[in-house]
Formats: structure tokens, C-alpha cells, sequence
């Protein structure tokens, strides 16, 4: 046996938590699959499946090029307001709370009582506040743009409050050694250093923002989703289809966009 | 972004030394008056109405209110579609998971010499990504009826565009001269594959899993309300007929198992990378 070898055998054997993982996983798969096993598959199935499809290669055209208010360029638009709007709003109101939620700035109760009502936040399905908002405002775009606003500030202050706790606190003291004010901490110390990377999550969140903004029609919210279930409630395949297609290249267009955008700040 | 330098030519500094420097001009006034601009067209189309949520915004807060403390007897009720929606997410994302390696490798051009498969492969994968998971449930539940088999299939189709992008990325950026030198030694493409490839990509592929399978706890807990199965449906109920102590139980218990599956499988991420 040479040296090799001998190097290779004294190598520390993972093979029982391997097994214990894949054992795990296993027993798992096995107690899931009734989640399959439960549904009962409609006889029409395919029969429907093939409508479906052949709804959105023939998409209903006047639909799809309609200016009017019941048009789907118009409900794009409504769309893309829905998310914008309610990105800034979260935008704005998670700036605070990522502050009071980093343990390098509040003490660290405080950061966690904070942390701890963010994941209450996060974990809130946004149709939730949808119907909760509709209560509040009605049903309409304006509760969407609310619900868009709570839905993601839970992620924004978590994603923020990563750049804050890394932020370069040398830059303060040098700063505060050569007689900075205040003001002038905040201007030159703080906002270099937090606005791309603050920029290229809100811009990445907006991305998210819009497709869930295009499924609180669901619940009356405003947007595309509304009509989209109303065609598929009356079977109206076609336009099932051309609002499908309009959906995906609104969001193939942000998505590149936005990753436009984010490389452009991440590079500088 | 030249065509800006041209309309606002960038300010000419002369240095001490005689050198002169172009600095050019900031864009930050643009950009703003941009966003402002937005703002105030989304005001317009969203009638977005301050005066509203000031007069009616406590409201919000009342159902809150309402939820406090939630109804512990309705705990036995949750149970069950919990259980769903957590099975529902597991086997739709290992599904996802398993469907994505084959799509991913499809679409990996280093893999793939054929420009053809590869872009056809990637198109595939992005445009499936763009459906969000409540609008595949919505159609699912049209072809496999009312239940879990319904979600169990949005999940997976969402679960493997989503994870077959990152996959595909990451054969695309991975070290292809050991895929090389074990063809050259007469290895089959899929062997050199095995051994050259999936040791390389395996950790980021199974983390990627992990982070998406957290994701897909989230989204199985709405796909109830169009029908799908799982905690949505009651959840649904619950906001239907305003029983806000109902929906607390059911929202604390989401929480709960939602914080619970992240932790654990944080815990593996990082084990992972």
C-alpha cells in the first residue's frame, strides 16, 4: 500500500450521517407523496389541458392590442403602477426598521424584538393583506398598492440590514477625527455606501413586486389578475392566452431590465 | 449611457499640474425626477388616496386586533391542511429538483454543443419562470382537478425553472477541463459528466434546492385559495366569513412551521457552501 492510498483510506468516513440524511429524505419522499395520490384527475383533463394550449398560441389579438381601459395594455400598466407604487412605499417604510432590526446599532433586545416582528411580517402570505386591505379601502388597485407596500417590506428591511451590519464603520471614526459634522457623516460616509446596494435590492424587489402584483386580481386587488380568472372561469381560452402572453413578456422585460440595473449598480 | 455625455457635456477641471480631467456631469437629478415622475403616474392609475388611508387605515389594525388571541380551538382544524401544504411543497420541489437536471443540462452550452437545443432549453425554462406559481396552480386545477395534485404540480414546474436557471448557470461556469481530459482518456459523456461535472456543481445545486423548497412553504400556503389544496383553503374560509380569531391560529401555526423549515434548512445551507 503506498502513500496515496493510505491518505486516501485515513480520509474521515461521513458515510452514517450520509446515510442518516439520505435515510431522512427517503422516509420523508415516502410520507409526501399522498400529496399526489389525494387529487382525482378530472376524465376532461386533456381535453382541457389541449384547449389551454391551443389558447395561448392563438391568442385572442383585439384583446391583446387594446388601448382601452379593459384592454390588457392597460391592465399591464395598472400592473406595473401596483408594484412601483407599493415598492417605494415598502421601500421607505423598511428603511427604518432595518435600522432598528441591526444589532450594530440598537441593542440587541431591541434588534431582536424587531427581527422578530419582521418574520410576522415576512411570513404573512400577501393575499392576507390583500383581503384584509380590501376591508380597509375596497376592492381596487389602490388596496393592491398597500398590500404590495407590507408584502415586501419583510424582505427589504432583512436584505438592508445585511449592508448595514456590514457597513465600514473606520469611514466614521476617520471622518469624526477630522471634524465631520454630522450632516456630513450621514452625506459622505453613510449614503455611499448604503444607496447602490439599498438601489439594487428595492430594484430587485420591484422585479418580485410585479409578479406578485399580477395575482392580487385574484382577490380583487387591482391589476391583471382579475380578468385572467374570469376568462378562465367562462373557459374563454384564447383570452386566457393573449393575457398570459402579456403577462410573460411584462415580466421577461422588468426581469432584464432589472438585472440591467443591478449589475450597472453592484459595477459602479 | 454616451448619448448623455453629448447632451450635457462633462465639466473640464484643470489640475495643478496642468492636466485637465472630464468630470462628468451627475445623473442623480435625472433619475430622480424619473422616479418622481413614476410616482405620480402609479398615483394616477392606482387612485392611490392618502386622505382614505388616514380616515379608514385603523381598520386594518381592527382585524389585526380581532386575531389577537387566536382561536386555540381551531387548532385541530389546521392540522391537517398544514400537513398538506407542507407535503404538497416537499414532493413538488424535490419533483422540481429532480425535473430541473435534465432541462439544466439541456441548456447548458458547454455541455450541449447544438445552439439550437440550448436556446431552445433556456427560452423554455425562462418563460415558465415568469408564471407565477398561483396562476399555474390556477390552470393546474382546471386539468387535475381540486387538491394537493393540483399544487403539487405548480410547485414543481415553478421549482424546476427556477432551479434549472441557476443550475444551468453554474454547469456553464464550472472548470470543463476534467470533463475534457476523462473524455479524452475514453470516458462516455455521461461518466465524464458523473465524475467531472456533479462534484463541482453538487453543493450550490442541493443549497439552491433547500432555499427554493423554503420559498415553495410560502407559496403552498396560498395555493388553497384557487383551489389547490392545502392551508390556503381554510385560510380562505377563515377571511370569507370574518373569523379573524380562526385565521390568527391559522396564520400563527404558518409562521411557526415556516420559521421552523427555514431554520432547519439554513442550517444545511450553510453546511453546504
Amino acid at each position: 500500500m503506498d502513500a496515496i492510498e493510505k491518505q486516501l483510506e485515513a480520509k474521515p468516513s461521513r458515510i452514517r450521517y450520509l446515510s442518516l440524511i439520505c435515510g431522512i429524505f427517503l422516509i420523508l419522499l415516502t410520507w409526501s407523496v399522498s400529496a399526489v395520490s389525494a387529487g382525482e384527475v378530472n376524465a376532461k383533463a386533456w381535453t382541457i389541458a389541449w384547449n389551454i394550449v391551443k389558447g395561448i398560441f392563438t391568442p385572442d389579438l383585439s384583446l391583446l392590442f387594446d388601448w382601452t381601459s379593459t384592454g390588457i395594455l392597460y391592465l399591464l400598466v395598472e400592473t406595473i403602477a401596483i408594484a412601483f407604487l407599493g415598492t417605494m412605499l415598502g421601500a421607505v417604510i423598511a428603511i427604518p426598521l432595518a435600522f432598528l432590526s441591526a444589532s450594530s446599532i440598537v441593542s440587541s433586545p431591541a434588534a431582536s424584538i424587531t427581527r422578530l416582528l419582521l418574520i410576522f411580517i415576512r411570513t404573512i402570505p400577501e393575499l392576507v393583506y390583500g383581503l384584509m386591505f380590501i376591508r380597509v379601502t375596497g376592492p381596487g388597485a389602490f388596496a393592491g398598492v398597500l398590500t404590495i407596500a407590507i408584502g415586501s417590506i419583510g424582505m427589504l428591511a432583512k436584505l438592508y440590514v445585511d449592508a448595514i451590519e456590514n457597513l465600514d464603520t473606520k469611514v466614521f471614526e476617520s471622518m469624526t477625527s477630522l471634524g465631520c459634522t454630522m450632516f456630513e457623516k450621514i452625506r459622505f460616509g453613510l449614503l455611499p455606501q448604503l444607496s447602490a446596494i439599498f438601489l439594487s435590492i428595492v430594484v430587485y424587489r420591484f422585479d418580485m413586486n410585479l409578479r406578485d402584483a399580477s395575482v392580487l386580481g385574484l382577490v380583487g386587488a387591482g391589476g391583471i389578475g382579475a380578468p385572467l380568472l374570469f376568462a378562465m372561469d367562462s373557459y374563454r381560452w384564447p383570452q386566457v392566452g393573449s393575457i398570459l402572453i402579456g403577462l410573460m413578456v411584462l415580466i421577461l422585460v422588468i426581469e432584464l431590465f432589472s438585472s440591467n440595473v443591478r449589475a450597472k449598480l453592484v459595477n459602479g | 449611457m454616451k448619448w448623455f455625455d453629448v447632451i450635457f457635456p462633462p465639466r473640464k477641471l484643470v489640475l495643478d499640474s496642468g492636466k485637465t480631467v472630464l468630470c462628468r456631469r451627475s445623473r442623480v437629478p435625472f433619475i430622480v425626477l424619473a422616479v418622481l415622475g413614476g410616482v405620480i403616474l402609479s398615483i394616477e392609475v392606482t387612485d392611490f388616496n392618502l386622505r382614505m388611508l388616514i380616515d379608514r387605515g385603523h381598520n386594518f389594525f381592527n382585524i389585526i386586533g380581532q386575531m389577537l388571541p387566536p382561536n386555540w380551538n381551531h387548532l385541530s382544524d389546521v392540522w391537517d391542511p398544514l400537513i398538506d401544504t407542507i407535503k404538497m411543497s416537499f414532493f413538488g420541489s424535490v419533483l422540481g429538483a429532480a425535473v430541473s437536471v435534465p432541462a439544466a443540462v439541456l441548456a447548458s452550452s458547454t455541455i450541449i454543443r447544438n445552439r439550437i437545443i440550448t436556446a431552445a432549453a433556456k427560452s423554455l425554462l425562462s418563460v415558465i419562470r415568469t408564471l407565477p406559481a398561483l396562476v399555474t396552480a390556477l390552470v393546474a386545477t382546471f386539468i387535475f382537478g381540486l387538491g394537493t395534485l393540483a399544487g403539487t404540480a405548480a410547485i414543481s414546474l415553478f421549482t424546476a425553472a427556477y432551479v434549472g436557471k441557476l443550475l444551468y448557470e453554474q454547469i456553464e461556469n464550472c472548470d470543463m477541463r476534467p470533463f475534457e481530459a476523462m473524455e479524452s482518456l475514453g470516458m462516455s459523456k455521461l461518466q465524464a459528466f458523473r465524475f467531472a461535472v456533479i462534484p463541482q456543481v453538487l453543493p450550490v445545486y442541493l443549497s439552491t434546492s433547500l432555499f427554493c423548497f423554503e420559498g415553495n412553504v410560502r407559496h403552498a400556503a396560498i395555493l388553497g385559495y384557487v383551489g389547490a389544496g392545502g392551508i390556503g383553503l381554510i385560510l380562505k374560509e377563515g377571511l370569507a366569513w370574518r373569523s379573524y380569531a380562526n385565521v390568527g391560529m391559522i396564520l400563527l401555526m404558518l409562521i411557526i412551521t415556516v420559521y421552523l423549515i427555514e431554520t432547519v434548512s439554513e442550517h444545511f445551507r450553510k453546511k453546504l457552501i
